[in-house]
């Protein structure tokens, strides 16, 4: 059962890891705005009309 | 932060790649399918290997899961990932040739797992059966996968990562930390390796990852597909980002601790079988927050799932994600997994998620991607209905057919009489009981295997359809990043940038402090062991160590176990029940997750050497009814004798108690061994020219096992 003490470490570590990350995404505002980011996404994105060969076509 | 002198920056995305990586997803999930067909078959009819020792149920089965968990789910993520991760990002792949080295590297050890695991090279350890030099390479390619996704994230241009980008991150985190550790072992050739775990730890790693294999392959990132693939797909935001944030962090903070569900009511220690059923009853919250979040995106537009394949696709997946997480958690009540745990039910339980949520999935995602991959449009929608009712029926063949025979076959190795004595005491009655369910089974898997054709051949006539000369990459433009910078900062930033590190700091922090306490604790208990370590266990026998590899080589652990739990019905079928100590020299474990066969934890002197020789050569001669497939060639081939002092000097280094004497006459012995048993078999008519031959070290195997601690109470 030794394995426990490297697996527990481990996944507590990976636990703090994700915990760490989310605290850090949080102070970085990452989720002050719950609104906008789930309709940006659904914009298609701006094409360059002077380089893009196709003629207008909206794909 | 104003606006004014905004930049344009102009750029476009490397779709070639994500054209790779979807027309492989197809051919690959052929091929998986297909591999499943054939060992489905061999189940409801022996015969179906031919003959043959590549084709046997216990190589192909190992080839069916890595072919269609990280194959065909795998190449579809990769495809999925590559294609949205630029679009949420605003920005190419990182690097083009990364990509491709990606994309190769991949198939190759797809390639080398097609050709190893039938020719029987194998670890046994579930979803891990690849040899170290494969493992290495799949290191190699996880990391540099890792470097174009962070890469691209480095150089996005949207500030915002979108809930998708959570769930990829954990996923490329959290399966190159379970691959390494899983993975650790110790090579005696090119293509053979002991693990340095051992019993008892060895299973906990083993199923450690295993579980988050599931978790944080065939559903992290398939749910970060689904936050991107569904509301680009209906055109709708996700219903909640609140809840993603919650399904998200939770999901990913349960998930890892639920690992021992796999193993209860083994030898595992009560207290780490208890913490894994807990996390696991914890996981319905977040799976279903997940679930719901997705279904509840078509509000208002379900009219749509009658018209759109696409829609249909993600429905059902997300209907058979949340009853597949239903599943598993009550499956982790130890009172069920007693009933369940061995049987079918578990397969048809993976099998409603792997169908069910991964390849119809996969599927929807394909059909949204490919006509816009290619600038074109989709060829049949008629089809892509035909091809999810019939997935669809299949499937709900498939599960209805397993669950019913699981728990037939469960409650009957359960039944005992008011004597005390068991019902159904020849463990093959309750297997010829259920073979008009493989049958059933086979059927549902050939209908699910159709609907893949189905699909591929949709779209090669989508990709055949189009024009050449839309197949440019197109340019986009977007603001430049201007968050970035880390010139003129205002103090408010520069504020938050503080905050940021500080938790950075914190988290390293607290890592340092618990690293410490797992260096400073795990040799102190090193030393003070959980296993009461028996006197009576002693290592294999040289000829049993060969024996016991033929054993992982041909995959036996795939039909049966090597765990007799703690129950009345257990001790009267198989013997005294498994303890920790009797595993501390099996590497790898050799524990099996089912019952497709008797478990042999006991085997050893149950029966004579006569009965497993003529059992090898012709299974239904001992057995009427059985299953198994012939293994005639271990008559044929010959032990090898020469690598076993390598093998004994591997062992040693990894502790097990082989003197230097043991290893210099490693081959004298095994050979002696050899003999003997052979001579015990020469009155029953077998001649002594066998006993070079790989059956007489499988049977050397089969007869010492479980009996150090003695076979009865």
């Amino acid at each position: 059962m030794d394995i426990l003490f490297l697996t527990l470490p481990l996944a507590l570590i990976l636990a703090l890891i994700f915990i760490g990350i989310f605290i850090y995404s949080v102070k970085l505002g990452q989720y002050d705005d719950l609104d906008t980011p789930s309709y940006k996404m659904l914009l298609d994105d701006e094409k360059d009309k002077t380089k893009n060969e196709l003629k207008g076509k909206d794909l | 932060m104003s606006e004014s002198n905004q930049k344009m920056e102009t750029f476009s995305y490397d779709d070639k790649i994500v054209k790779m990586f979807a027309s492989v997803t197809l051919l690959w999930g052929v091929v998986g399918m297909l591999v499943g067909l054939i060992i489905a078959s061999q189940l409801a009819d022996w015969r179906m290997n031919f003959g043959i020792e590549w084709l046997t149920f216990g190589r192909l089965r190992p080839l069916h899961t890595n072919a269609v968990i990280f194959a065909f789910v795998g190449n579809s993520i990769f495809a999925g990932i590559y294609y949205s991760l630029q679009r949420l990002c605003k920005a190419r792949l990182f690097n083009d040739t990364l990509s491709k080295i990606h994309f190769w590297g991949w198939q190759l050890i797809i390639v080398a797992a097609a050709i190893t695991l039938p020719m029987g090279y194998t670890t046994s350890k579930e979803y891990a059966e690849l040899e170290w030099p494969i493992d290495i390479a799949i290191a190699v390619v996880w990391v540099i996968f890792a470097i174009n996704f962070f890469g691209t994230l480095w150089r996005r241009r949207e500030k915002h990562i979108y809930v998708s980008i959570w769930f990829y991150i954990a996923t490329i985190l959290t399966v190159a930390l379970l691959h390494i550790v899983n993975s650790l072992e110790f090579p005696v050739s090119l293509m053979k390796s002991y693990p340095i775990f051992a019993g008892v730890q060895d299973a906990m790693v083993q199923w450690w990852y295993g579980h988050n294999a599931v978790a944080f392959f065939l559903t992290t990132p398939v749910l970060g597909l689904m936050y991107y693939f569904v509301p680009k797909a209906i055109n709708r935001p996700i219903y909640s980002y609140r809840l993603s944030i919650v399904h998200f962090w939770s999901l990913i903070f349960i998930y890892i601790w639920a690992g021992p569900h796999h193993l209860l009511y083994t030898a595992l220690p009560d207290w780490a079988q208890t913490l894994g059923m807990i996390f696991s009853l914890m996981l319905w919250a977040p799976s279903w927050g997940g679930m719901i979040n997705g279904l509840l995106t078509l509000r208002g537009a379900w009219d749509r799932v009658r018209r759109e394949p696409i829609l249909k696709f993600f429905v059902t997946a997300l209907t058979f994600y949340g009853m597949s997480t239903f599943e598993g958690p009550l499956l982790s009540i130890k009172s069920v997994s007693a009933l369940g745990h061995y049987t079918d039910w578990i397969i048809g339980h993976v099998h409603s998620g792997g169908i069910g949520w991964n390849y119809f999935l996969a599927a929807g995602i394909t059909y949204y991607m490919v006509p816009r991959l290619w600038k074109t449009e989709l060829y049949s929608v008629k089809l892509g209905n035909i091809q999810f009712w019939t997935g669809t029926i299949g499937l709900g063949l498939y599960y209805v057919s397993m669950v019913v025979a699981g728990i037939t076959q469960g409650l009957m190795w359960q039944a005992v009489d008011a004597n005390g004595a068991l019902v159904y005491p020849d463990f093959v009655e309750t297997v010829t009981k259920i073979l008009p369910l493989y049958w059933v089974r086979l059927v549902g898997g050939l209908l699910v295997f159709a609907s893949m054709l189905i699909m591929v051949y949709n779209m090669i006539k989508t990709i055949r359809g189009a024009k050449k000369e839309d197949q440019v990459e197109e340019v986009f433009k977007a603001p430049a990043p201007t968050w970035k910078s880390s010139k003129n900062k205002d103090q408010d930033q520069g504020h938050r940038k503080l905050e940021g590190m500080t938790a950075t700091f914190s988290v390293l922090a607290l890592i340092a402090v618990l690293v410490g306490t797992a260096i400073e604790f795990i040799p102190a208990f090193m030393s003070n062991n959980f296993i009461k370590i028996s006197k009576d266990v002693k290592p294999y026998t040289p000829l049993e160590l060969a024996g016991r590899d033929i054993y992982i080589r041909e995959g036996c652990y795939t039909c049966h176990s090597q765990m007799i739990r703690p129950m009345a019905n257990e001790k009267l079928r198989y013997g005294k029940v498994s303890e920790a100590t009797e595993f501390i020299y099996d590497r790898p474990f050799q524990w099996g997750s089912r019952r497709i066969g008797p478990d042999l934890a006991r085997e050893g002197g149950k029966r004579p050497n006569f009965w497993h020789y003529r059992h090898m050569i012709d299974p239904r001669e001992m057995t009427p009814g059985s299953i198994m497939p012939e293994y005639s060639w271990l008559t044929r081939k010959k032990t090898g004798y020469a690598i076993l002092p390598k093998k004994l000097k591997v062992m040693a280094a990894l502790g097990v108690p082989y003197s230097q004497d043991d290893i210099d006459n490693a081959i004298v012995n095994a050979k002696k061994q050899a003999a003997e048993i052979t001579k015990e078999m020469e009155s029953s008519g077998v001649e002594m020219k066998v006993q070079d031959k790989q059956i007489i070290a499988l049977i050397a195997y089969l007869q010492r096992l479980g009996t150090d601690l003695g076979g009865q109470e």
